[in-house]
């Protein structure tokens, strides 16, 4: 079945509007003047979020200055620390304040406190990320690498594979495949160290092809016994639980040969005995990247995450397969795949505009930083900026994205399963999760310890600049918060609300003024603040916030 | 119950338009406004319950062979269950359950469960990923479908859907999945047919407004997508709000059990009188390829939790349907992406595998094994799986044609191709009373065989058909399907066909014999 039929239903289902279109444009460096516009599209699809103050950040640059910022890589942070000694708990390996992430094991407790502290200081990096792409490649990379907390079964695991992640975010691929495949979580998670000459575990060998180098596509046909022949070069990986390392073991290592399909070109892996035996697995890394279908399928994932889940035959043929030519070119390095698909008339053309669904990560961690939530301090107050950071983390975890632990090693299916993709995202379940959020941020927001976390909607308003004229306020919040644009008439209607049903702007005019004259008369800061509550309520409550 | 009273019972009259009461279900099928108003092509008050177990259950320490037991020690000595701890069947002593499945044991002595043997499908697939996707769309290992089979099925159902849904005769949700993501099971051609629910008190009431309308870009077709499920959250709301009320009582279920927790929810929509026919429930953790079982007691471990949160779920949600006075009503069926392999590995795991057994249960269920024991091999190399006996395709497309009351031309639109009939449903409950065939009259009589065995360049399989279509293949010890040799429609007696060696290697091979709904395989050797 064609596809678009798919998507819109058959001739007897819904007369639903006609196909929505695709575009043929392509590759070709984007010419058009670079409007405030295109500036928020680049912003909210690379970072997570779109702050007032990157805006003016950026305000009078060039496309080109805005990558060459965007694409650099963030500093990386110090790690997570204990603050989940309590009551009725204390790791007796970790002081307070201190990091774990070195400390010796101690016990179940510790480290499913661990994790806990491992997520909840992610979800912080997520919130205080400068203007680098860093974050939004670490999650584009962990749904990819996916691993899971429990499977992997130790923190201080997690937190050397998310540095891992972190390290080769914007490096190079064939590198990053190299020591993912040696990392010590994921030799644990698809049980590469229990891969043995006696017992070979395909595990990661199946996953590794699958998933994470060639994937599924059209032309990828390894066969199930290159799957085996893989399996048996990859044996004899140990992991170190002391040192949380891994290590090559010789005895347990297949030393016949590997005979691989004609998928690749009936390679011939000889093997090898003692120390030698590791350097199979370069062999293998080797003759994985000699696959035409390994930079396809990269950069498919990359488009998918970045631009939009409809690979049609116009943009495989005008952006994925010189996106791929590219990624060999040279060599494997992410940056260069990154800028060229950034600067392309096709990233910016209108139809790729505003199309993707916010996943749960980029719907919580938007609001929270385009409405400048302002959150415990992270070094003089931590126990209380880890707990409410993890309250933002399990509330996108509640919308189905629990950052650390993807559905499977597949990642989520959102970013893969055909037809629906982002659309997986919202149902009935989570899409009345996510306005319950807004409506709760926007409101009284959520309190624990007396510390609350809340949008404080006139300082937003405040940001703009004329905030008491409200067909200014309404056009620049609009375009802050929404990448797409909306109708006069939907602009009436939200004026209405700002004006309780009156007619003349003067109203609003009047109530903003004489808060600002009076900042301390509690009666006039009621009257701007309820009716801008209102009035972003409605913003946020309406299907056209779900997209960036 | 018929058609007629069911509508009378479950709707208030208010809301039924009086011309309707005179009206046969034929006439409601010929209009075509009437249909769109009465919505389904066929009435029934049935019920079909998914279970889904993620991660490829391991299906030779789930249904045991004790007739293979010391064939099976060889292959999986660290991993078996030991003999004197395996559940016992009544009316059999060759096939055994797992310790943990006490629940399930109780149903088949209470004659409401059907364990069909071996059940997977020609070229079975090894990537957890991608057998999910065959088992839930029902697609050839080599096709892709990109709608799942219920959704399909509810497709033909309610042609019309979302249009005018919901409405005074189909006032509730087609499918319901428990939990937070639909799953492709429930994809239409068209849109997805299912709604999740996590918990059916919290529902969130969203806005209406003013509406732009959607563009005609990528941005606009999914602000309709998000505003369509906002539609559908306000308009289901109420009614699933409602029948979850107005169930006050239930029997008791186990806890910490995340299945028995979704069953209970079932139970209660059930019970509240939603007309909702397919809930989809899962349970993940079957991936066992490391630490299957506790070394030291292998009756414990890992699968063997896994395994008694099923059973007891199953159970409990079985008790309480006959509580709340439904149980006559519903069916449910366990299925997994692929068994393990036969050979367990060093780290007390298995690897994934293919063929496996599915339980099938209900009041309605035909009780006892459908199939035979699969077969274990004196010897048994890492990479040998079972051969399959019963494709899964028959097992849906069983439940559809009985249970359901598939027409056979809407069957073909909804399977895609003509799969064997099972009997799975008793007469008194199926729509198709005719069918009488048991297939475990036909269990121990032997209705395929060959000579020479072991053999070089060809032997004679010698097929007992009662006539009819007749499918003779041969598979190899991987799963993968070589040759069909025999797919038409012949005489009653026995027949021998001959098998030609065309240059396949040494090792053994299968031959599967399909008749009607009575299946056999037979090993085979080829030697040089």
């Amino acid at each position: 079945m064609d596809r678009r039929t798919l998507l819109f239903g058959t001739a007897k289902a819904t007369p639903t509007k006609e196909v929505s279109q695709r575009t043929n444009s392509g590759l070709a460096p984007y010419t058009g003047p670079f409007t405030n516009a295109d500036l928020v599209h680049l912003l909210k699809r690379t970072l997570f979020g779109v702050k007032q103050s990157d805006l003016n950040a950026f305000k009078n640059q060039s496309l080109d200055q805005v990558l060459s910022v965007l694409l650099s890589p963030a500093a990386l942070p110090s790690p997570p620390i204990n603050t989940y000694n309590d009551n009725s708990y204390t790791d007796p390996n970790v002081p307070a304040g201190q990091t774990w992430v070195n400390a010796p094991y101690t016990d179940g407790t510790a480290n499913s406190r661990r994790y806990n502290s491992f997520k909840a200081w992610w979800t912080g990096l997520l919130i205080n990320q400068g203007r680098s792409i860093t974050e939004k490649m670490v999650l584009f990379w962990h749904n990819h690498f996916a691993t899971e907390t429990a499977d992997v079964g130790d923190a201080r695991y997690v937190y050397k594979h998310h540095l891992l992640l972190r390290n080769h975010a914007l490096g190079n691929f064939k590198a990053f495949v190299k020591d993912v495949t040696i990392d010590p979580a994921m030799l644990r998670y698809l049980n590469g160290y229990l891969n043995t000459k006696a017992a070979p575990d395909e595990n990661y060998s199946r996953e590794l092809q699958e998933l994470f180098t060639l994937g599924k596509g059209p032309n990828s046909n390894y066969t199930e016994a290159d799957v085996k022949a893989a399996a048996r070069v990859l044996t004899g990986y140990r992991v170190d639980a002391t040192t949380i390392s891994s290590s090559f073991d010789a005895n347990r290592h297949d030393t016949t040969n590997k005979q691989f399909s004609s998928f690749y070109n009936n390679t011939l892996i000889i093997g090898k005995t003692g120390a030698a035996g590791a350097g199979e697995t370069d062999e293998l890394i080797n003759m994985l990247f000699l696959q035409n279908e390994l930079a396809l399928h990269i950069c498919r994932k990359l488009y998918r995450f970045f631009v939009y889940y409809d690979i049609d035959a116009a943009a495989e043929a005008e952006v994925i397969v010189p996106l791929a030519n590219l990624f060999r070119q040279n060599n494997y390095e992410i940056k260069p795949v990154l800028l060229a698909l950034f600067r392309s008339e096709h990233f910016f053309d209108v139809l790729n505009r505003a199309c993707m669904i916010k996943s749960p990560i980029d719907f919580v961690i938007n609001l929270c930083r385009e409405f400048n939530i302002t959150f415990p301090n992270s070094t003089t107050d931590s126990v209380n900026a880890y707990l409410m950071w993890d309250y933002i983390r399990s509330q996108a975890s509640n919308m189905q994205q629990n950052l650390g632990d993807p559905p499977n090693v597949a990642g989520w299916p959102a970013y893969y399963q055909e037809p629906q993709f982002y659309e997986i995202w919202i149902n009935s379940d989570t899409l009345p999760k996510r306005n319950q959020f807004s409506d709760r941020f926007i409101g009284t927001g959520y309190s624990r310890n007396s510390r609350t976390i809340v949008i404080d909607p006139v300082a937003f308003a405040a940001q703009c600049t004329k905030p008491e004229d409200p067909n200014v306020l309404i056009n620049e919040s609009l375009s802050l918060i929404y990448t797409i644009s909306v109708s006069q008439q939907l602009k009436d209607f939200l004026k209405s609300i700002l004006l309780s049903g009156q007619s003349s702007d003067s109203y609003w005019t009047t109530a903003w003024s004489d808060h600002k004259n009076s900042p301390n008369n509690s009666s006039a800061k009621a009257i701007v603040t309820g009716r801008l509550q209102s009035f972003y309520k409605y913003l946020m409550n309406l299907a056209e916030y779900q997209l960036i | 119950m018929k058609r007629r009273e069911f509508i009378r019972a479950a709707v208030p009259a208010a809301v039924i338009p009086s011309l309707i009461g005179g009206f046969t279900f034929k006439a409601f099928g010929a209009s075509s406004w009437l249909s769109a108003l009465t919505a389904a092509q066929v009435e029934t008050d049935h019920v079909l319950v998914l279970i889904q177990l993620n991660g490829g259950n391991d299906g030779l320490n789930t249904v045991i062979p004790i007739d293979q037991y010391s064939n099976l020690f060889n292959a999986r000595s660290n991993i078996i269950i030991p003999q004197n701890k395996i559940l016992k069947l009544s009316k059999t002593s060759e096939t055994g359950l797992h310790p943990s499945l006490t629940g399930l044991q109780s149903l088949y002595e209470e004659g409401k469960l059907n364990i069909i043997q071996s059940v997977g499908y020609p070229s079975p697939n090894f990537s957890h990923f991608r057998a999910t996707d065959i088992w839930l769309t029902a697609s050839d290992s080599n096709q892709v479908l990109n709608s799942g089979w219920i959704g399909r099925y509810l497709n033909e159902e309610y042609p019309n859907f979302s249009v005018g849904y919901p409405n005074a005769t189909m006032p509730d949700p087609l499918a319901i999945q428990i939990g937070s993501v639909v799953s492709p099971a429930l994809q239409g051609p068209g849109l997805n047919m299912g709604m999740a629910i996590s918990d059916p008190n919290n529902f969130y009431n969203l806005i209406n407004g003013i509406q732009d309308p959607a563009p005609n870009t990528p941005s606009g077709k999914e602000l309709t997508y998000i505003r369509q499920v906002a539609q559908q959250t306000q308009q289901y709301a109420s009614v699933i709000k409602s029948a979850a009320s107005k169930v006050t009582q239930q029997n008791p279920y186990p806890t910490g059990n995340s299945l028995a927790d979704q069953l209970k929810i079932v139970s209660r929509l059930i019970a509240g009188g939603l007309k909702t026919r397919i809930y989809m429930v899962s349970i993940g953790g079957f991936d066992t390829h490391a630490n299957q079982v506790n070394a030291t007691q292998t009756e414990t471990g890992t699968h063997a939790v896994l395994l008694k949160r099923v059973s007891d779920a199953i159970k409990a949600f079985m008790d309480d349907l006959k509580f709340q006075n439904v149980s006559k009503r519903v069916m449910g069926m366990t299925f997994s992406e692929f068994g393990r392999r036969v050979k367990s590995n060093a780290s007390g795991g298995t690897d994934h595998g293919a063929a496996a057994p599915m339980f099938v249960f209900g009041d309605g269920v035909q009780s006892g094994i459908t199939g035979n024991n699969p077969t274990i091999n004196t010897v048994v190399n890492v990479n040998d799986n079972l051969p399959m006996q019963y494709d899964f395709r028959s097992v849906y497309a069983s439940i559809l044609q009985n249970w359901f009351c598939v027409p056979t031309t809407t069957l073909n639109n909804v399977m895609l191709k003509d799969f064997q009939q099972l009997n799975l449903i008793k007469s008194a409950y199926s729509c198709n009373s005719t069918n009488t065939s048991n297939p475990n009259l036909s269990a121990g009589k032997k209705l395929i065989s060959n000579y020479p065995n072991p053999f070089v360049d060809s032997t004679n399989i010698e097929i007992k058909t009662q006539g009819g279509h007749t499918l003779l293949q041969v598979f190899d010890v991987q799963g993968r399907m070589i040759i069909t040799l025999l797919d038409s429609v012949i005489a009653a007696g026995i027949h021998i066909v001959r098998f030609e060696n065309q240059g396949w290697g040494p090792g053994i091979y299968y031959a599967r014999l399909q008749n009607g709904s009575v299946q056999q395989v037979c090993t085979m050797l080829i030697v040089r």
